[in-house]
């Protein structure tokens, strides 16, 4: 792939939406942002009419390996991740083994950094397995190669309100993040769909908002407490947004996520049983939805995260009841932010920018300057077409799952190329 | 009609009548000598029971093999499914062996759902989880139709009927209310808020805690089956309490109009939900709903799968 690095002339991009502008990459790093003649020996790329974006973040990805190669592996999940415009992602602990020693991160640090489609940062497990009793090796995680700041059961929350404590004291020692699956597990036992209407109807267990928020408002309180930080995983709910808009009025250090997902569909789409729509959390009501583009229009929210979790057709293809809790995402974030929040008017390209590349990168403690299209910045950067228009097909996904809920659906947009530091990896829609 | 019938709120109230009237003429039928008609002949019927239910399925096969169905009865116990293959396999080998309807019963809710995008025969859902149980509606409805003296062509308009029990688990409260409520009955659901779902209030229905203000004002008492463990996960205090507070007695059943009927889909916890003096009094229909449960299979198999006209 270094073949490709070298002298770029991207022409007529318009960056965050602005005039158009040639953006001249060398030696992996932006060179100038204007208008003047072309260097010689550029390869040269159209990009009339696209928007420029810095490389998004992603601050929640499941990339399955070690463990799950049927489902995702680093190379297939980085893959999809270039494609739809990412170039970092941190990669979910619930790997098997689970990434809770210097050991394991590092290795998928290095699966990364082979792979080579974007960066891979670990998230390391906040107790030992995932197992919710014992604190893992944080520090030795946070010294590894993998340098890991960011720290996460997801998939399980960390429920002990003691453990939550001690880890979000622990982290404090090198600027580390404890990323909360807020899940009260008595409140949700067996639980399969947001508690309401639906679940009523269709005979699922109900899983209700309050066992997500009340966990928020513990955490909250807990972080105030101890001065540390606090980043919330895939928030759901209305309330949800509101405690954590509180939270941060206080002046607390308290940061969150919400996925594509839970900012296009709700759980009406369960009428069918089809466990495509079935995920943790669970898909909520249009007033949450509403709640949650409101709060990522504001701020109250810091970032899209895709919480692209991958799974093979026979853990999709059973019961409601027994299906695997989880959908893939990183092919369709930006298409779905754009149709969410972009064409609704609530978000600019410009916040666009803010909450899926500048913020996460943040969060994530991703090492290196600020995330944004500037001269001498690295040539990390996403060209984006908002005028295609197309019908998902998870068959023509790079991820080795099929299991998007946006499949068949119409959405706007298309990730026409991605560079990672001044490198290709996608190139007119295709991995270069 | 629709092809499968899955839910209750798959039919019209035309529909609906049809499948009462039908089973109606039907049960004419079973007063014969002779039961059997031939309308069904070559077709397979596919009893596929991932619960037990030894009554649902027994009816199921006498509703089938009184239309000349060929029946095959799949039980998971002991077979493949027991070994771990999936819903979607065993739909396939049924569709293999040329089912033309299969009738499952599942603990999961919305396997028939499932069940009907893999197989192109007709499925029939005979209780799916907490979901629901549309042929006990059904044959609920019926009973209450003829309990009422209503002859054919007529609903339930103006019965109150009180459903009372574990409403959040069953599949029968959520088959009925949809039913009952599209055959023009006035549906009560009584039941500690506990056993209520959250947004009950949507539902077509009125809901109250107390049995003893329902009682008076019902024509029909419909008792569900609570089930003990329940109590372990603090729905109830005690099936003491329960019984006490939501069970049917001699004394509150003195309390019911005249003409009222007092129902049970069974299997009955004698001496918690329903008094033994109770389930054995003339205004229970338990026994009836049995013999009914026939009829109105019968009907929903013929009219689904597509019989020419009924044969008198």
């Amino acid at each position: 792939m270094s073949t490709s690095q070298g002298v770029w002339l991207i022409r007529g991009a318009r960056p965050l939406d602005g005039g158009p502008a040639d953006i001249v990459i060398r030696d992996g790093l932006i060179d100038s942002i204007g208008d003047g003649p072309a260097p010689p020996g550029a390869q040269v790329l159209d990009a009339a009419g696209l928007i420029a974006l810095p490389g998004l973040v992603d601050l929640h990805t499941h990339l399955r390996e070690p463990g799950r190669e049927d489902a995702e592996t680093v190379a297939s999940g980085t893959q999809a991740a270039a494609l739809g415009g990412f170039t970092a992602v941190h990669a979910m602990a619930n790997t098997d083994p689970v990434a809770d020693t210097a050991g394991v991160v590092e290795q998928i640090w290095r699966l990364g950094r082979q792979a080579g489609h974007c960066d891979v940062h670990p998230v390391g497990a906040v107790t030992l397995g995932l197992g919710g009793t014992r604190l893992a090796e944080l520090g030795a995680m946070a010294e590894s190669a993998a340098r890991v700041r960011v720290f996460s059961d997801d998939g399980r929350c960390v429920s002990d309100a003691v453990l939550m404590r001690r880890a979000l004291e622990y982290v404090k020692a090198f600027d580390g993040v404890v990323a909360q699956h807020a899940q009260e597990p008595r409140l949700t036992d067996g639980a399969q769909l947001n508690e309401g209407e639906m679940s009523g109807r269709l005979g699922l267990t109900g899983w209700p908002a309050v066992a997500e928020e009340a966990v928020i408002a513990r955490d909250c309180l807990l972080t105030a407490h101890v001065g540390s930080a606090l980043h919330v995983c895939h928030v759901s709910t209305a309330g949800s947004v509101e405690i954590i808009r509180w939270a941060k009025s206080k002046g607390w250090r308290v940061s969150a996520e919400v996925t594509p997902h839970h900012l296009l569909l709700t759980d009406s789409l369960a009428a069918g049983y089809d466990p495509v729509y079935k995920v943790n959390p669970p898909l909520r009501t249009p007033a949450d939805v509403a709640a949650l583009r409101e709060g990522l229009a504001d701020g109250t929210i810091d970032c899209v995260a895709t919480d692209h979790a991958p799974h093979p057709v026979e853990d999709k293809e059973t019961e409601w009841d027994t299906a695997a809790f989880g959908m893939t995402g990183l092919e369709t974030a930006l298409r779905v932010v754009q149709e969410a929040m972009v064409d609704t008017g609530l978000l600019d390209w410009a916040g666009v920018a803010d909450r899926m590349a500048r913020r996460p990168a943040r969060i994530g403690r991703v090492p290196g300057p600020e995330r944004a299209l500037a001269t001498g910045l690295p040539a990390s950067l996403t060209l984006y077409d908002p005028s295609a228009r197309d019908t998902v097909d998870p068959r023509a996904h790079a991820s080795r799952s099929r299991n998007s809920p946006f499949r068949g659906m119409k959405l706007p947009g298309r990730v026409v190329a991605t560079f990672l530091r001044g490198t290709p990896t996608v190139l007119d829609g295709k991995l270069a | 009609m629709n092809r499968h019938l899955i839910s209750a709120a798959d039919l019209s109230r035309d529909d609906a009548l049809l499948i009462l009237d039908t089973a109606d003429e039907l049960a004419r039928m079973a007063d014969r000598p002779i039961k059997k008609l031939p309308t069904l002949r070559g077709r397979t019927v596919v009893n596929l029971f991932f619960e037990d239910s030894t009554r649902t399925r027994i009816s199921f096969e006498a509703a089938a093999k009184r239309l000349s169905a060929d029946v095959i009865n799949f039980s998971a116990k002991g077979s493949s499914v027991a070994k771990g293959e999936s819903l979607k396999d065993t739909a396939l080998t049924l569709e293999a062996m040329g089912a033309d309807a299969v009738v499952i019963r599942h603990s999961a809710s919305g396997a028939p759902h499932r069940l009907a995008g893999w197989v192109r025969g007709t499925v029939v859902n005979a209780g799916d989880g907490a979901h629901e149980h549309p042929t006990q509606a059904l044959l609920d409805a019926f009973t209450i139709r003829r309990k009422f003296g209503r002859p054919g062509g007529e609903a339930l308009d103006g019965l109150r009927v009180t459903i009372v029990g574990d409403i959040l688990h069953s599949r029968v409260a959520r088959s009925n209310v949809l039913l009952l409520s599209t055959l023009g009955a006035e549906v009560t659901l009584v039941a500690p808020p506990t056993l209520l779902p959250v947004a009950v209030g949507a539902w077509p229905c009125s809901v109250g805690y107390d049995l003893d203000a329902a009682i008076p004002k019902s024509d029909v008492v419909m008792m569900l089956r609570v089930q003990q463990e329940r109590m372990n996960a603090a729905y109830f205090p005690s099936v003491r309490e329960y019984s006490r507070r939501y069970g049917l007695d001699g004394t509150r059943m003195a309390q019911l109009p005249d003409q009222a009927i007092v129902m049970h889909p069974g299997p009955m916890n004698r001496g918690v939900e329903i008094a033994a003096d109770v389930a054995d009094s003339a205004r229970s229909t338990i026994v009836e709903q049995v013999a009914n449960g026939v009829s109105v299979r019968m009907a929903v198999l013929y009219l689904l799968l597509g019989g020419a006209e009924v044969q008198p």
